[in-house]
C-alpha cells in the first residue's frame, strides 16, 4: 500500500525538502554567526551566496575556454576563496567604520550593500537568467525503482554533512572556534580574557563566507540557474532559520534550516488526500460501506490539491518566523534575544 | 506676447518639469512617512514597497470601473479610495508592530522585509482579486477622471453645467492640477509632522530613540508609542502609494513595486536629506528624484553614443546595465553619506525646550 503514495511523498516532497533544508542551513550558519558575534542582521548575506554562484559559473566558463570541462564543485573552490575575500573586503570598508556606533547603522549599511551587490551582478554578468548546468539530471532508481534520487541531491546532502562536520569540529575543538563562542556569549568578558575580537570577527567572515559560498553553489546546482534575485529570495528563509534555531546558535541554525526547507516543500503535499486515504482504509477495515463511499468520493476530489498553493511556498518561512517571534523569540535552542 | 510659452518645445519642457515635481512629491511623501518611523523613533522599515503596494492596490480596486479581470467596479470616489489606502496600510503596520516592535530594530527590519515579500506573493497569487501579475489597469487619476463622462455623470452637482462643457478642460489641464494636489499634500503632511515633531508626542519619540531605558523609566509606554509612530508612518506611505497608483495608472506586483526603486531609493533620499528633519526628508525626496530621472536621460544618450562606437553592443542591454550601475552608484552614495555625513544635508534640529513648563507629557 505504500507505493500508492508513500514513495511519491519521499521522492517529490521529502528529498527536495531535505536538499533545500541543507542549503538553508548552510546559509543560516553565516547569518547566526554574524548576528551572534557582530550583533547585527546581515542583509547582504544572500548576495554573498549569489556572488559565489556567479563566480563558480565564471570559473567553469574559464576552464571551458581553456579546453577542459569541470564540475561545479571543482570550480567552487577558487570561487569560495574569492567569496571569502569579498566578505572580508565588505567588512573592512563598509562595516568596520561602524564598529563603535549603534548596530542599526550597520544593518543599514548591510541593507545598502545588499542592493549594491544586487546591482553590480547584472552589470557584470548581464540581467538575464543564466543556465548553471545544462540538461535535466536524471532521477536514478533505488530499491526496485521506488526510490528516485538525483545525483545532485546526493551531492548536496553529502557535501552539507561534510561541511557541517568540519564546522562543528572547528567550533568545538579549535582555539578560534572557542574564542568565537566566547565573543558570542559575552564580548566584554571575552575581551578581558585577552581574546582579540578583530581576529574573531575575521574568522567569522571566513567561516560564514565559506558556508555561504558552498550554499550558493548548492543552490545554483539545485535550481540549475543563476538569477539576480536568487540571493534575495534566500534571505527570508535564512533569517527564519536563524531565529527559529535561536540567534547565535549554529546548531539551531542547522536545525532551523532543515525545518524551514522541509516545511516549504511538504506544505505543497496534498495532505487532505492522504488523510482521506487513511479514512478510506479505516472504513474498509471496520466494514462501514457508507463511510467508504464517502471517503472515496472526497479522496478523488482532493487527491491532488496541495495543502497550500506552491505559489505561497516563500511565505512559509515568514509564517514560521512570525509564530516564533510571538511564542518564543529566543528560538528552539535558547539563543540571544535583543 | 506669450506665444513662446505655448510652443511645442516649451509645453514639452513644462510637462517634464511637472512630472518631475509630481513623482518627486510622491517620493517626498514616502520620505516623510519613513521619517516618522526612522527619523523620529528609530524604527527600521525595510518594506516600504510593501506598504506602498497595499495602499496602491486598495486605492486601485476601490476606484476602478468594473473590468472583469479583478474584483472591483466599486467606482468609489477618489478620496474614499485614498482614505482606504491609508487605513489598510496602517492596519498592516499595526499587526507587524504588535508582533515585533518590542524586540530590537533588527527584527523589525527582517519582519518588514518579510511582509513586503508576502504582500507581493498575495498580489501575485490571488488572481481573482488583483488579476495577479497582469495587474490592475485604468486607475483613475485625480482631476483627469473628471474629464471622464462616466464619472462626471455621477457627481451630485453639475460643476460647470453639462459634462461635455468641461471634459476638455480637465483632460488638458489635469497634469498641473494633479501635481498641485500632490505638492499640496506634501505641504499638508509636512506641516502636520512639524507640529507633531515639536509636540510632546514628537519629543517622546526622540527620547525613545535616544535612550529607551530612560524613556521607560520616565513612565512612558514605549511599546505603544513606538507602534503609534510606526502606524503613522505607514499611513503616510499608504497615501503616497495611492498617489503612485494614480500616476502610474497601471500597477502590477513586480516591476511597479520593485524594492530597489521604492524601499531603497526612499531610504537613500531620507538619509541624504537628513533623517529626523522633515524639511530634509522633502528635500532629499525631490533632489534625488531629479538626479535619478536626470541620469535616465544621460544613460539613454550615453548608451546610444556607445552603441554607435561599438556597433556589436546592443543599446538596450547597455541601457539595462547602465541603470543597474546607477543603482550601484546610489548605493555607494548611501555608504558614503552614512560614514561621512550621517546627519545628511539638513541635520536634525531639536525643538526648543518648553519654556519652563513641567506639564505631564503623556501617560
Amino acid at each position: 500500500m505504500w507505493d500508492a503514495f508513500g514513495f511519491e511523498f519521499i521522492n517529490f516532497y521529502l528529498i527536495p525538502g531535505l536538499v533545500l533544508g541543507c542549503i538553508y542551513a548552510l546559509g543560516a550558519i553565516g547569518i547566526t554567526l554574524t548576528f551572534g558575534i557582530l550583533r547585527f542582521a546581515n542583509f547582504a548575506h544572500g548576495e554573498v551566496m549569489m556572488s559565489s554562484a556567479y563566480l563558480t559559473y565564471t570559473f567553469m566558463a574559464l576552464a571551458a575556454g581553456l579546453g577542459f570541462s569541470v564540475v561545479p564543485l571543482v570550480a567552487a573552490i577558487p570561487a569560495a576563496v574569492l567569496t571569502i575575500g569579498i566578505a572580508l573586503v565588505i567588512d573592512r570598508f563598509f562595516y568596520r567604520p561602524f564598529r563603535k556606533s549603534e548596530t542599526i547603522i550597520i544593518v543599514m549599511a548591510s541593507f545598502g550593500m545588499m542592493l549594491m551587490v544586487r546591482a553590480l551582478v547584472p552589470v557584470i554578468w548581464g540581467p538575464n537568467q543564466i543556465t548553471f548546468v545544462r540538461g535535466i539530471t536524471p532521477m536514478k532508481p533505488y530499491l526496485d525503482g521506488m526510490l528516485l534520487v538525483q545525483d545532485k541531491q546526493w551531492l548536496i546532502v553529502m557535501g552539507t554533512i561534510v561541511v557541517m562536520t568540519v564546522f562543528s569540529l572547528i567550533m568545538n575543538y579549535t582555539r578560534i572556534g572557542k574564542a568565537m563562542r566566547a565573543v558570542s556569549d559575552s564580548p566584554d568578558l571575552a575581551r578581558v580574557t585577552g581574546i582579540n575580537v578583530e581576529t574573531v570577527i575575521r574568522a567569522t567572515w571566513i567561516i560564514g563566507g565559506f558556508c555561504a559560498a558552498v550554499a550558493g553553489v548548492f543552490l545554483a546546482m539545485n535550481t540549475q540557474q543563476l538569477s539576480v534575485t536568487m540571493g534575495f529570495r534566500m534571505l527570508l528563509p535564512m533569517f527564519a532559520a536563524a531565529i527559529l534555531g535561536g540567534i547565535g546558535r549554529p546548531v539551531g541554525a542547522i536545525v532551523g534550516g532543515m525545518v524551514i526547507g522541509l516545511a516549504e516543500e511538504l506544505i505543497a503535499y496534498p495532505w487532505q488526500g492522504a488523510v482521506m486515504q487513511v479514512v478510506w482504509w479505516f472504513s474498509e477495515v471496520i466494514n462501514a460501506t457508507g463511510m467508504t463511499e464517502w471517503a472515496k468520493a472526497v479522496h478523488k476530489e482532493v487527491r491532488s490539491t496541495p495543502l497550500l498553493s506552491p505559489g505561497y511556498k516563500a511565505g512559509v518561512a515568514f509564517g514560521i518566523m512570525v509564530i516564533m517571534l510571538i511564542v518564543r523569540p529566543a528560538g528552539l535552542f535558547k539563543g540571544r534575544v535583543f | 506676447m506669450f506665444e513662446w510659452l505655448l510652443s511645442d518645445q516649451m509645453v514639452g519642457n513644462m510637462l517634464y518639469v511637472n512630472s518631475l515635481l509630481l513623482m518627486g512629491g510622491i517620493y517626498a511623501l514616502m520620505c516623510l512617512g519613513l521619517n516618522v518611523q526612522w527619523g523620529f523613533t528609530g524604527l527600521f522599515n525595510a518594506g516600504i514597497a510593501g506598504f506602498a503596494a497595499v495602499g496602491a492596490y486598495t486605492y486601485a480596486i476601490l476606484t476602478t470601473f468594473a473590468s472583469g479581470m479583478h474584483i472591483g467596479g466599486y467606482e468609489l470616489p477618489i478620496w474614499v479610495g485614498m482614505l482606504a489606502a491609508m487605513i489598510t496600510s496602517g492596519i498592516i503596520a499595526l499587526a507587524i508592530g504588535a508582533i515585533c516592535i518590542r524586540l530590537r530594530a533588527d527584527y523589525l527590519a527582517i519582519a518588514t522585509i518579510g511582509i513586503a515579500e508576502i504582500i507581493k506573493l498575495i498580489l501575485k497569487n490571488e488572481t481573482a482579486i488583483t488579476n495577479g501579475p497582469r495587474g490592475v489597469a485604468k486607475i483613475p487619476r485625480s482631476w483627469e477622471h473628471l474629464g471622464d463622462a462616466r464619472v462626471a455623470e455621477k457627481l451630485p452637482w453639475r460643476l460647470f453645467g453639462e459634462p461635455s462643457a468641461y471634459e476638455g478642460f480637465f483632460r488638458e489641464w489635469y497634469p498641473l492640477l494633479f501635481m498641485l494636489t500632490v505638492v499640496g499634500f506634501v505641504l499638508l503632511v509636512y506641516l502636520a509632522l512639524e507640529i507633531a515633531r515639536t509636540s510632546p508626542w514628537g519629543r517622546v519619540m526622540t527620547a525613545i530613540r535616544e535612550n529607551e531605558a530612560a524613556a521607560r523609566a520616565a513612565g512612558k509606554n514605549v511599546t505603544r508609542l513606538r507602534i503609534e509612530s510606526f502606524v503613522v508612518g505607514a499611513v503616510i506611505i499608504g497615501l503616497a502609494g495611492a498617489f503612485y497608483a494614480q500616476q502610474l495608472r497601471f500597477i502590477e506586483p513586480t516591476n511597479a513595486f520593485d524594492p530597489t526603486k521604492l524601499t531603497f531609493l526612499v531610504w537613500v533620499m531620507l538619509i541624504m536629506g537628513g533623517s529626523g528633519n522633515n524639511r530634509g526628508a522633502v528635500l532629499g525626496g525631490l533632489m534625488l528624484w531629479v538626479i535619478w530621472s536626470g541620469t535616465e536621460l544621460v544613460i539613454r544618450f550615453g548608451a546610444n553614443v556607445v552603441g554607435d562606437i561599438f556597433p556589436d553592443l546592443s543599446p538596450s542591454v547597455l541601457v539595462t546595465k547602465a541603470s543597474f550601475l546607477r543603482l550601484f552608484l546610489i548605493g555607494l552614495i548611501l555608504q558614503f553619506v552614512l560614514q561621512r555625513f550621517p546627519k545628511g544635508i539638513l541635520p536634525e534640529v531639536r525643538p526648543a525646550a518648553l519654556g519652563g513648563k513641567t506639564n505631564e507629557v503623556r501617560d
